[in-house]
């Protein structure tokens, strides 16, 4: 049982980073417009010269 | 006279020299919107960032350069067909935004923490049918605890501050038993851990925590969608007011900004934008939104006005008023303030259910130590027995049945455009048995409109509109309002108090008074019934006067026969004449009506009917409705309302239809069935699980298992609610309610 060693604070540490990274998101508001973020993944804004 | 728009107020200055202003949109249709406007904005010389946000309708500016004026951008805005207002975040809805991110940090924090206490506790239940060690089981449950503890104190803030404050006032809600509930979990599972004993509750204690964050925050959301709404709509409703200065100059300003004391310009066809006295000028002024009488009245230097009232003949100057002063407010204060203490406390079902359910769960937990004890169990078994009666009641179920229903029927109504504002707004709506409506602007839409367009062709309608574009008085709105889409003719002119003319296809044509259209004033008078107004158009040899009237909202005679069918008893009160008030109560087939009530004699009518035992529903849109609204004991008022009417509503419906009427009243019901469903449910998992607690049974495998499965059943059947109703853009409030008055603010601040 010696893995537990190891394995646990790996999945701690795992379950500890994706917990901040969602705080993280949080804070630089990356929640607070989820229908414009919805739309603006289809936008071709960054693509410099549009051929249309 | 160049009018300058001042938007200084509303300009967000940072240290660093970046300045940043917000405007709510009004016109943003699809997704694609969002690309057009930004770029439109990044094109103006100086503007750093342009950042829509989509989900509200609103636009975030900032720039450095002192010189840029932010008023480019409303002009640049309106070119492109979007009305732009200056916004300031009202402090309510950004404690309702710093509220939902903590509810949403808490909530993240209780869902990492759920997630890696069950793999532990997993692991110890799959252990203790096997072959775990002791100490592999301790250190599993050492580690729970490492988790759990910080984690539950940090996550569990909003039950423990609320169940302290119903303490403190010496009350009992929801929340103290489901803090007494973590904490004994939490407590008795670290003393069974420091024992090396088989079983602990650290994840039954996160799960319950993290089902609740779960249901909280959605609710929080929901509110501050909302009042996000809610907030645009009073920027798009706050015109600029023309302010003069001093030195006789006139400054656009937001009418946010008059002060006491400011002279205000009112030019004829806008409404007028503060409380105050006449100054100099005489018009005729429309005060339906206040009396609700149809007629206009005729003003002079020193005559009372009131905001929303619509100027029509005249440029006034007023002086604004202090709010809250005069005889007609004075009285009106009075009533609503009366209205207001009368109406009861309301106990919604949820706290019913609390009020029961806390005592009879702590008598329980009580008993069942009791009785152990008294059977002779070790003093250790009957605790931990009992602590484990107090978890599994804990009212995981019982807390999510009503929020979860809320939830889903505040945005079913969302969509089809009502605007919740009271809390229990939904439970008194499902009780109401009789629907009073107001007349003028409730009934009947808040702006007149043309009754006699069936009388004349089309081409000749949409000449006459075309060109009615051109003015600004109500009367040639209202017959531009025929045709929304038609362009004004290139050389319209208007020639003030009597109309507009211009060429078409090399013939005058002319819209106004009988006078400047040269035909016989005497045909025009004849024809009029009280409370309509007339304006002749005349191009060449094709002449007609239109009849210019309040008219009943498109839908109104369906909804009303729809609400009879549904077994509500309907009246209508109404400030106008008996006679304006009886004709419209024959026209939608309404036996009940009464005709010029004062704003106490609507209030006197309600309690009446309160009297008789029935719950009545107000509607209503007028200053004079709003004590009215407030006795009522439920009440919804249209968009257009004025602002005390809507204050004092517990609902705003959007758009030109009523029929949004009727879906409040039956959504509501149907979530009242909901919540009553989802209360038994919760009994009947008490239950069952109560006596299994009591006998000792229940292990914590069993406890995560009850509570999770019986806080899913009760969320999935509260969303029957939203289920059936029609959703997408289409219906979206801001698309279906471009109430007019929205629109000509837009073109009055334009």
């Amino acid at each position: 049982m010696n893995i537990l060693v190891y394995l646990v604070p790996i999945a701690l540490t795992l379950g500890f980073v994706g917990l901040v990274a969602f705080v993280w998101s949080l804070r630089s508001g990356q929640f607070d417009d989820l229908d414009g973020a919805a739309a603006r993944v289809l936008f071709d804004d960054d693509i410099d010269a549009p051929r249309t | 006279m160049s009018i300058d728009v001042d938007l200084s107020g509303f300009v967000r200055q940072t240290d660093d020299g970046s300045r940043g202003i917000d405007f709510a949109i009004d016109g943003m249709t699809c997704a694609a919107c969002i690309v057009e406007i930004e770029q439109a904005m990044k094109k103006i010389p100086g503007v750093k960032k342009a950042r829509v946000n989509y989900s509200n309708s609103r636009l975030a500016l900032g720039w450095t350069d002192e010189a840029l004026d932010p008023a480019m951008a409303v002009e640049q805005l309106r070119r492109m067909g979007y009305a732009a207002h200056p916004f300031e975040l009202a402090e309510a809805e950004s404690r309702e935004a710093e509220h939902a991110k903590y509810l949403l940090r808490c909530l993240a924090v209780a869902g990492f923490a759920a997630m890696n206490v069950m793999l532990l506790s997993v692991s110890v239940w799959a252990g203790n049918v096997s072959d775990i060690t002791p100490e592999a089981r301790d250190m599993f449950h050492w580690l729970s605890a490492l988790i759990a503890l910080p984690a539950a104190g940090f996550s569990g803030r909003p039950f423990f501050a609320s169940a302290l404050g119903a303490l403190k006032r010496g009350a009992l809600n929801m929340d103290v038993p489901i803090s007494l509930g973590i904490v004994l979990a939490l407590g008795m599972s670290v003393v069974e851990t420091a024992n090396h004993q088989h079983h602990a509750y650290f994840d039954s204690a996160l799960m319950l925590i993290f089902f609740l964050l779960c249901g909280r925050y959605l609710e929080q959301t929901m509110r501050q969608r909302t009042r996000a709404v809610a907030g645009n709509i009073a920027a798009l409703r706050s015109p600029l007011a023309a302010r003069v200065n001093a030195d006789g100059s006139v400054t656009q300003v937001p009418t946010a900004r008059i002060a006491a004391g400011d002279i205000v310009l009112v030019r004829p066809g806008e409404r007028i934008p503060v409380d105050g006295a006449v100054v100099s000028g005489s018009s005729e002024i429309d005060e339906s939104i206040v009396t609700g009488e149809t007629r206009q009245r005729m003003i002079g230097e020193g005559a009372e006005v009131f905001s929303g009232t619509l100027n029509f003949s005249g440029a006034l100057k007023i002086r604004a008023r202090a709010v809250g002063s005069g005889g007609f407010l004075d009285e009106i204060e009075r009533l609503l303030e009366n209205a207001a203490t009368a109406r009861s406390h309301y106990v919604g079902l949820a706290e019913r259910a609390s009020k029961i359910y806390a005592p009879i769960v702590h008598v329980t937990a009580a008993a069942t130590l009791a009785g152990w004890l008294i059977a002779g169990a070790s003093a250790h078994d009957a605790v931990v027995t009992a602590i484990a009666v107090l978890i599994i009641t804990c009212p995981c179920a019982l807390a999510l049945a009503v929020p979860a229903v809320h939830v889903t029927a505040a945005g079913a109504l969302f969509r089809s455009g009502v605007l919740l504002n009271g809390g229990h707004a939904i439970e008194r709506l499902a009780e109401a048995d009789t629907v009073v409506f107001d007349k003028t602007g409730t009934l009947t839409l808040p702006e007149p409109r043309v009754a006699n367009a069936h009388a004349f062709s089309a081409g000749l309608i949409e000449r006459a509109a075309r060109l009615a574009r051109s003015s600004r008085h109500p009367l040639a709105r209202a017959l531009a309002q025929e045709r929304p889409m038609g362009a004004p003719y290139d050389g319209g002119r208007e020639e003030a108090g009597a109309g507009v003319m211009a060429m078409i296809d090399g013939v005058e044509a002319r819209l106004g008074s009988a006078a400047f259209c040269g035909l016989d004033a005497s045909a025009t008078a004849h024809a009029l019934d009280e409370g309509a107004s007339a304006i002749c158009y005349r191009r060449g040899e094709e002449t007609a006067v239109f009849h210019v009237r309040q008219t009943l909202r498109a839908d109104a005679v369906e909804t009303v026969a729809a609400l009879k069918a549904g077994g509500y008893a309907i009246e209508i009160v109404s400030g106008d004449s008996a006679v304006a008030t009886r004709a419209a109560a024959d026209a939608l087939g309404v036996a009940r009506c009464i005709g010029g009530a004062k704003p106490a004699d609507k209030v006197a009518r309600l309690e009446a009917l309160k009297a008789q035992g029935r719950k009545p529903v107000m509607v209503g849109d007028g200053f004079n409705d709003a004590p009215a609204l407030a006795a009522a004991h439920v009440s919804l008022s249209p968009v257009t309302a004025a602002d005390v009417a809507q204050a004092a509503a517990d609902a705003v419906f959007l758009g030109d239809r009523l029929a949004p009427v009727a879906r409040a009243l039956q959504l509501s019901r149907l979530a009242r069935k909901l919540m009553r469903e989802n209360l038994w449910i919760a009994v009947v998992y008490n239950a069952v699980a109560v006596p299994l607690a009591i006998a000792g049974h229940v292990t914590p495998l069993i406890a995560a298992l009850a509570m999770s499965g019986s806080s899913l059943i009760v969320t999935v059947n509260a969303l029957r609610a939203g289920a059936g109703v029609a959703s997408g853009r289409a219906n979206q409030p801001q698309g279906a309610g471009e109430p007019d008055r929205v629109r000509s603010n837009a073109e009055v601040a334009a």
